[in-house]
């Protein structure tokens, strides 16, 4: 072995053997802590992410104390800042998203491990993968030029219409369609987040043992019974795991959103009028920020979006880590 | 026999809408390809690669902001894959049950996840308010932290998947930890490492958000990283929402360009993968 390793050791001398298996002893050791170090330096980001986020909103917090997080008003002149409006438009537009993705990717999921033609399996999950590839700023741009005014002209009136007299629907689809609001970020996150819960649910799906479901075939359970009775009880945490991982990724999205939800600092009752995101304020706002208070108002932001996402991203890697381990034991 | 039927209608009820949100969700890919196709081919021609970005109501091209691209997501990645790879190699080889790698683990499944904008925030931060000014490097340095978690995750994966029968042969041998990775591990790894450096690759190279306030833009041709850069995506943004009509096609040639890119890296990357679970 030393022989092999003295081609690579140059500076050695071939017949000193123990220098040569001293010398690989401290290599191993240096790489050990070399990698061990890059191990560290993960979390060292995390700290760093953190660090400059709670120092950098500092300021904001200091001067509006916690009616921050409970005002509306957002005035670069007179430099009143307040969280609420951002806050709202964030978990709404994500709402939204996850009403309609999270059925629709679980559907998708069952249907690449349950229906779909074996042939057919590998090339439809891998387009429906690939649409998660697809960058944020391209589904901005084609929402901003294609989906919005197509909703605008078409979804959008009939949505008011159809529930003019319908006391709570009424209110929440009031106003001009404008194409642009919470309903189209909304909309867009779904798309963008649909094949996240989709993946995961297919993967969580398929660590149903095959045993299992035959077992309920064989009782002369239909296809659905089996999914409704068997797949999904067995994989309840991995499923909610992904939805929520969805979930964490339409909190934080920042490109698509700035796009179309037309940057308004109001909170409406209609969900079709502008409104904005926490994301999509730091976006737009940030490199025009004049003022120390403007921008550590901004980074504030900044800090509660992480904060958010942090605690739910947290939860649903629990609840995955839970289920690896029920299908490891 | 009303039971049966009726357990066969709410089957072929919930059948078909599996059916209905596969078709649902592939139709978007569909659809924004095509409209991508549309809008972006027109304005596909050889300035695009020879000009610069113009002022409003100009023609003009992407030279600088595809090579700005090129610069900041190389350097992004140069940063941050070597980072990458080591902490996936600490988690896989050195510490493979040490607490340290669990929480590293669950740390990195965070960040993997974590919204851009806050890392484009943190670099701020970081870099850009104490040098006083937006540069190339803090671009890179941004998509470099985005770039990490990816690689690490990769590269774990990759080296679990390695027989230990390979590992435990080598150390029979004689061989010490760091060789047995090095000559052993990497290398029977070494397809799904590669894979694991092209989706970050894919990952960062439509990464906007982080770009914003690090490399902000640059009308003209630089190369100088110490001053801010034009960026594909930065462009895209800016050119998308301006009300010229110039700009807006070049956004959409932009974003054709960036799509098919990202894609043909995922799809290679992929291919790769698929090549390594074959053998």
């Amino acid at each position: 072995m030393v022989d092999v390793a003295l081609e690579d050791v140059p500076s050695a001398k071939a017949q000193d053997k123990l220098r040569v298996l001293n010398w690989l002893r401290l290599q191993d050791k240096s790489f050990h802590f070399i990698t061990m170090g890059a191990a560290l330096t993960v979390l060292l980001i995390l700290g760093g992410v953190i660090a400059s986020l709670v120092i950098g909103s500092i300021p904001a917090l200091s001067t509006f104390g916690f009616a921050f997080f409970t005002t509306e008003k957002w005035n670069p002149v007179t430099e009143q800042f307040g969280a609420l409006a951002p806050i709202y438009g964030t978990l709404v537009t994500a709402a939204i998203a996850m009403l309609i993705a999270a059925p629709i990717g679980i559907g998708v999921a069952i249907f690449l491990t349950e229906l779909c033609p074996v042939p057919l399996r590998r090339p439809v999950g891998i387009a429906i993968e690939l649409l998660a590839g697809i960058p944020s700023i391209i589904y901005g741009i084609w929402g901003l030029f294609v989906l919005a005014p197509f909703l605008q002209k078409y979804v959008q009136p009939a949505l008011i219409d159809a529930s003019a007299n319908i006391p709570v629907l009424s209110s929440l689809f009031a106003g001009p369609p404008y194409g642009i609001g919470i309903l189209t970020a909304g909309f867009i996150l779904a798309i963008m987040v649909l094949p996240f819960v989709a993946s995961i649910s297919r993967d969580v799906f398929e660590t149903v043992p095959a045993v299992l479901k035959e077992a309920a075939y064989g009782c002369g359970c239909t296809t659905w019974e089996v999914i409704h009775a068997i797949v999904i009880p067995y994989t309840r945490v991995g499923v909610i795991g992904g939805v929520m991982l969805g979930l964490g990724r339409a909190l934080g999205e920042t490109m698509a959103v700035t796009f179309v939800i037309g940057n308004a600092h109001r909170i409406s009752e209609s969900l079709l009028a502008p409104g904005t995101t926490i994301s999509a304020s730091i976006a737009n706002e940030f490199t025009e920020a004049v003022g120390d208070l403007y921008t550590s108002s901004l980074i504030a932001l900044g800090l509660i979006l992480f904060l958010i996402t942090f605690i739910i991203l947290a939860i649903a890697r629990y609840l995955l880590m839970r289920l690896e381990r029920q299908a490891g034991s | 026999m009303s039971l049966y039927a009726s357990r066969r209608r709410t089957n072929a009820i919930y059948i078909g809408l599996c059916y209905a949100s596969a078709f649902f969700g592939l139709a978007w890919l569909v659809v924004i390809l095509i409209d991508l196709l549309i809008q972006g081919f027109g304005g596909l021609s050889p300035a695009i690669f020879t000009q610069m970005t113009p002022p409003p109501g100009e023609s003009g091209g992407l030279l600088n902001a595809i090579v700005g691209s090129l610069i900041v997501t190389f350097l992004g990645v140069l940063i941050g894959t070597p980072l990458g790879m080591l902490a996936g190699t600490y988690m896989a080889e050195y510490g493979r049950h040490s607490k340290l790698t669990f929480i590293v683990r669950f740390i990195n499944d965070i960040l993997l996840s974590a919204p851009s904008i806050v890392i484009g925030l943190f670099v701020y931060e970081a870099l850009v308010a104490q040098a006083k000014h937006f540069s190339g490097y803090a671009g890179a340095f941004a998509l470099a932290v985005i770039v990490v978690p990816v690689v690490v995750r990769t590269t774990e994966d990759m080296l679990l998947l390695v027989p230990n029968t390979l590992r435990e042969a080598a150390s029979a041998l004689g061989f010490p930890r760091s060789l047995v990775i090095g000559k052993v591990a990497y290398r029977a790894a070494r397809a799904g490492l590669i894979t694991g450096v092209l989706l970050a690759v894919a990952r960062v190279s439509g990464e906007t958000a982080p770009l914003l306030f690090t490399a902000l833009n640059n009308q003209f041709f630089s190369t100088n990283l110490n001053a801010p850069m034009a960026t594909l995506p930065v462009v895209i943004f800016q050119f998308a929402l301006s009300p010229y009509k110039e700009w807006q096609q070049l956004a959409w040639t932009g974003a054709l360009l960036i799509t098919f890119a990202v894609l043909a890296l995922s799809i290679g990357a992929r291919a790769l993968g698929a090549q390594r679970t074959d053998k």
